[in-house]
């Protein structure tokens, strides 16, 4: 095991002459809850996007638990232990709740089975189907979504359908998951409700969580340490409290009038 | 370890039993003589036209990806099972043998051109991927059109055998029903689900760990390989295989019986096809001459008017007032998509029945509805 | 020289083929569809001609009458067929105009019978240029799509509506909010790209004057091709697709050795192109946002 379930180094991307991000280290121990936070526009998206694979970084190194992954696809670093959520939220609109679950437990070796096993029905097949199905219950449960089970993802509203997004991402049986913005639209009571699950995925699952949030109740909630971006640079880095008042970040945020 | 018999369930297997109710009446027609042989070239015609239509209903309507060269993945098939057969009638006499290698070569050579064609689908999406499809049925029919008298007939076209047309079109349908099987059994599967996913949100499946890549080949093989094996039944069922045949009108025909038949439904696609089918060649009857055109002209304006209506934005009200489809629907298309299968039989009332089309071509549209939401919690730092 | 008069054919063609692809870009980058019953209305500018040459006689009159027919149906297609599935997806608004392309083609076979007919147009000669003999039409084809060029090239740089048509391609929200009328704007394309439809079906008239239904969907396809070659939805890239195309092609019906596959070859080095940089030499690439 290496100290830092995800470190980044010197981690840098620039698309044309546009420096999106530079110069980001990131360090996250084990079941650790750490805060990316900025201000609009500050590169937060665009480092999860290299954290998963949707871009590749042209500078700088991703290690998951000491492993380089940058470069990796997508699906290989999610088979590697990140699984994500995303800001505008993307379900499987069209696929009822269970099932968007049932998407997440693809990869789990238990339920591998073949092309050959689908198309010509042999019992591994129904096997595989009902154990997958009673997993995803059980995930759906523990979100309070298993009366929505059936229902279109689509159709779900908007709170269940980013609980629906961590519970699929949970499925993926991640070390380290990337929620991105969870509490974007929920109201103080739902934001409370999210911090509270958030704490519970994380003892439950032993799991690391790196978020991105503009709510500062729910960073300072829950957040053990931060990192505060501009401009795709590092402002500031610590526990929530001493990040927050470095003059920095107050600057940033509040401009420099103030 | 339980058994598969707790789920089933009779209306997944309504169209198979439809179908075969079907066959067996037309069969038994035609062993008493009741049933012509333009009725039997009939059959033949709607028993390959539901596999084109089924196969590029997987591709559209589950994956997501527009395909506008099916007839050239089916060419492929024609030609290559055409030949194969052609070669081995005289070794193997003209029976189910060769019926059955004719058919794995039309096929699997078919599903290498999928596979071909679908690694531009990896890196392409929507129109651009629409335009290699087009062109790849292209180059197809160009080249078979120049190939040698002696290898495919060159222009004029490859001669085939023919089988026996009292059987060819019991085992066309016997056809449709083994493809209808392996697509259905496969979309209602893990692996069915993975390819709903990368429809619904391609980036999504990647983030969830689904190898997009290997569903699309996959995809695009398989649904190559029932156009091929479309293609063979065609070459039996007309003797002579000529490229002009497969040309871009025809996979448009073929796209609008899946559109027809209402994207991501499997049943709608089967009804869509025959119902084209059997029109194609009765109208073709009633309308000599110049007026044949005539069956164009109303194909293309119900599918101009199915589509405006169909998603029309300003259109949505009134298709809410006249929503005639549910009934409809409710008979043919709830069992198609395995995603809208429950586990626990409910209700059906907000099962929708078509993915919505926005969602195929654009990369993603679902707006960012949460900016609206979010605008008063927007400037967080502020006073903190 | 050989040479030379192959390349001289090449250009001209690509002319042609620049000028229809002008249409696809355009739409493509304004509209952002797939207009596939642009190659339609080069079918019904080239019978438009073929019905005023029978009746008057004069070339240009029926070219100038094709160009207005054209124009008008390139706009009541647009509005009728395409305008009311605006903001539907893409795929329904393709579908459609699939829908429109059958429908001109089958119409045109009603009213003109499947048989092809013979346009009697003037013959223009052929006159000596660097020791060779060039046929009048390929002059006349070359003058006509390098001045649509520059007039459009002109149009879109130095008008204020030309202007308004790159901020709407730019951004059509951010267009709409500074005042300009973006249904306008869409209408104006596709008006434009018709008159360059019905233009390119009388260049295509002068060097072979047979026409069927299906007239305008090879150089359609094409021009496509060369579209999206030269990166769909920018206007100098249709032009430098058009010419690339029309020369390779020009060049490979040549050799008898090649010629049958030519269309092989040309959609060959579209799927090629496609897969190298997809968004063709001069197209810009649009990032994802996740």
């Amino acid at each position: 095991m290496a100290e830092y379930v995800l470190e980044t180094r010197g981690l840098g991307i620039r698309f044309g002459g546009l420096k999106a991000a530079s110069d980001v280290n990131i360090r996250i121990r084990k079941n650790q809850i750490y805060g990316l936070i900025g201000p609009n526009g500050a590169g937060k998206t665009t480092i999860f996007n290299m954290v998963t694979g949707v871009y590749t970084p042209t500078e700088g190194e991703i290690l998951l638990d000491g492993v380089r992954i940058n470069g990796l696809p997508q699906e290989k670093i999610n088979h590697m232990g990140i699984a994500r959520t995303f800001q505008n939220i993307r379900l499987f609109n069209n696929m009822t709740v269970v099932r968007n679950v049932m998407v997440g437990l693809h990869n789990d070796p238990r339920y591998r089975s073949g092309f050959f096993t689908s198309v010509f029905r042999l019992p591994k097949h129904f096997r595989v189907e009902e154990e997958m199905r009673s997993e995803a219950k059980k995930l759906l449960e523990l979100f309070g979504l298993l009366e929505v089970r059936n229902e279109l993802a689509s159709n779900l509203p908007y709170g269940k359908q980013r609980k629906l997004e961590i519970a699929r991402a949970l499925a993926t049986k991640p070390r380290l998951l990337l929620l991105d913005e969870p509490a974007a639209g929920m109201n103080p009571q739902e934001t409370e409700e999210l911090m509270d699950t958030i704490r519970k995925v994380r003892d439950k699952f032993d799991m690391t969580v790196l978020l991105i949030e503009h709510d500062m109740s729910l960073v300072s909630g829950i957040c053990d340490s931060v990192t505060v971006l501009n401009f795709g640079t590092m402002l500031a880095q610590g526990d929530v409290e001493t990040a927050l008042s470095d003059p920095e970040v107050i600057r940033a945020y509040l401009g420099d009038d103030n | 370890m339980k058994r598969p018999a707790k789920n089933f369930q009779w209306k997944h297997f309504a169209n198979y039993i439809v179908i075969s109710v079907l066959l067996i009446f037309f069969a038994v027609s035609s062993m008493t003589g009741n049933l012509r042989s333009s009725g039997q070239y009939l059959l033949e015609k709607i028993g390959y036209s539901m596999i084109l239509a089924v196969s590029l209903s997987m591709l559209v309507g589950f994956l997501g990806e527009l395909s506008l060269g099916h007839a050239g993945f089916m060419c492929v098939g024609a030609y290559i099972g055409g030949k194969t057969a052609a070669l081995l009638v005289p070794a193997l006499g003209n029976g189910l043998p060769a019926f059955l290698i004719a058919m794995a070569a039309g096929g699997i050579s078919a599903a290498v051109c999928g596979v071909i064609v679908g690694l531009p689908a990896l890196r392409l999406k929507g129109d651009y991927l629409a335009i290699v499809t087009l062109a790849f049925g292209e180059i197809v029919r160009s080249l078979f059109l120049n190939s040698s008298p002696e290898s495919f007939g060159g222009s004029l076209g490859l001669t085939t055998p023919r089988y026996d047309r009292n059987s060819l079109f019991i085992i066309a349908f016997v056809v449709v029903l083994l493809t209808l099987a392996a697509i259905q059994n496969l979309l209602r599967s893990r692996h069915g689900r993975a390819i709903t996913a990368i429809r619904d949100s391609e980036i999504a499946a990647r983030a969830t760990g689904i190898n997009v890549t290997r569903y699309k080949l996959m995809v695009f093989a398989m649904s190559a390989f029932f156009a091929g094996i479309a293609g063979v039944l065609y070459s039996y069922a007309n003797q002579t295989v000529q490229s002009s045949k497969f040309g871009f009108n025809y996979s448009i025909e073929i796209l609008v019986m899946v559109v027809l038949g209402g994207m991501g439904s499997i049943n709608g696609s089967l009804i869509a096809a025959a119902l084209i089918t059997y029109l194609n060649v009765k109208l073709t009857k009633v309308l000599t001459g110049d007026l044949a055109v005539l069956q164009n002209l109303v194909y293309a304006v119900i599918l101009i008017v199915i589509v405006i209506y169909g998603n029309a934005p300003f259109l949505a009200p009134l298709r809410e007032k006249l929503d005639l489809g549910a009934l409809l629907r409710r008979l043919t298309r709830r069992n198609a998509d395995p995603a809208y299968r429950r586990d626990d039989e409910k209700s059906w009332a907000r099962v929708p029945t078509k993915i919505k089309m926005d969602e195929l071509l654009s990369i993603d549209t679902r707006p960012e509805d949460n900016r609206a939401v979010r605008l008063n919690g927007d400037k967080p730092g502020k006073g903190d | 020289m050989e040479m030379i008069s192959t390349f001289l054919n090449g250009l001209s063609l690509g002319g042609v083929y620049a000028m229809i692809a002008l249409g696809y870009t355009m739409v493509y980058g304004i509209a952002k569809m797939l207009n596939f019953a642009h190659g339609d209305i080069i079918m019904v500018g080239g019978y438009t001609i073929l019905v005023f040459m029978n009746a008057a006689g004069n070339p240009i009159l029926a070219t100038a009458l094709a160009v207005v027919f054209c124009v008008a149906l390139g706009a009541a297609v647009e509005r009728l067929a395409y305008k009311p599935l605006r903001g539907a997806s893409p795929l329904a608004v393709l579908i459609t105009a699939i829908g429109v392309s059958y429908l001109l083609q089958s119409l045109a076979q009603i009213l003109f019978g499947s048989a092809a007919k013979m346009v009697s147009l003037p013959n223009l000669g052929a006159f000596p240029f660097a020791g060779i003999r060039v046929q009048g039409y390929t002059l006349l084809t070359l003058a006509l799509s390098v001045a649509v060029m520059a007039a459009l090239t002109a149009f879109i740089k130095f008008t204020k509506v030309g202007k308004a048509m790159l901020a709407v391609s730019e951004d059509r929200g951010a267009a709409q909010l500074m005042g300009i009328n973006v249904n306008a704007i869409i209408t104006l394309t596709f008006v434009i790209g018709s008159a360059l439809a019905a233009i390119a079906g009388l260049c295509i008239l002068m060097k072979a004057p047979s026409i069927s239904s299906t007239f305008g969907s090879m150089p359609g396809i094409k021009a496509f091709t060369a579209a999206v070659i030269g990166g769909i939805g920018s206007i100098p890239g249709a032009m430098l697709g058009g010419i690339l195309l029309g020369v390779v092609e020009s060049f490979c019906n040549k050799v008898s050795a090649i010629a049958p596959y030519t269309d092989a070859i040309e959609f060959g080095i579209l799927i090629v192109i496609l897969l190298i940089r997809p968004t063709g030499f001069l197209g810009k690439k649009r990032r994802e946002k996740v």
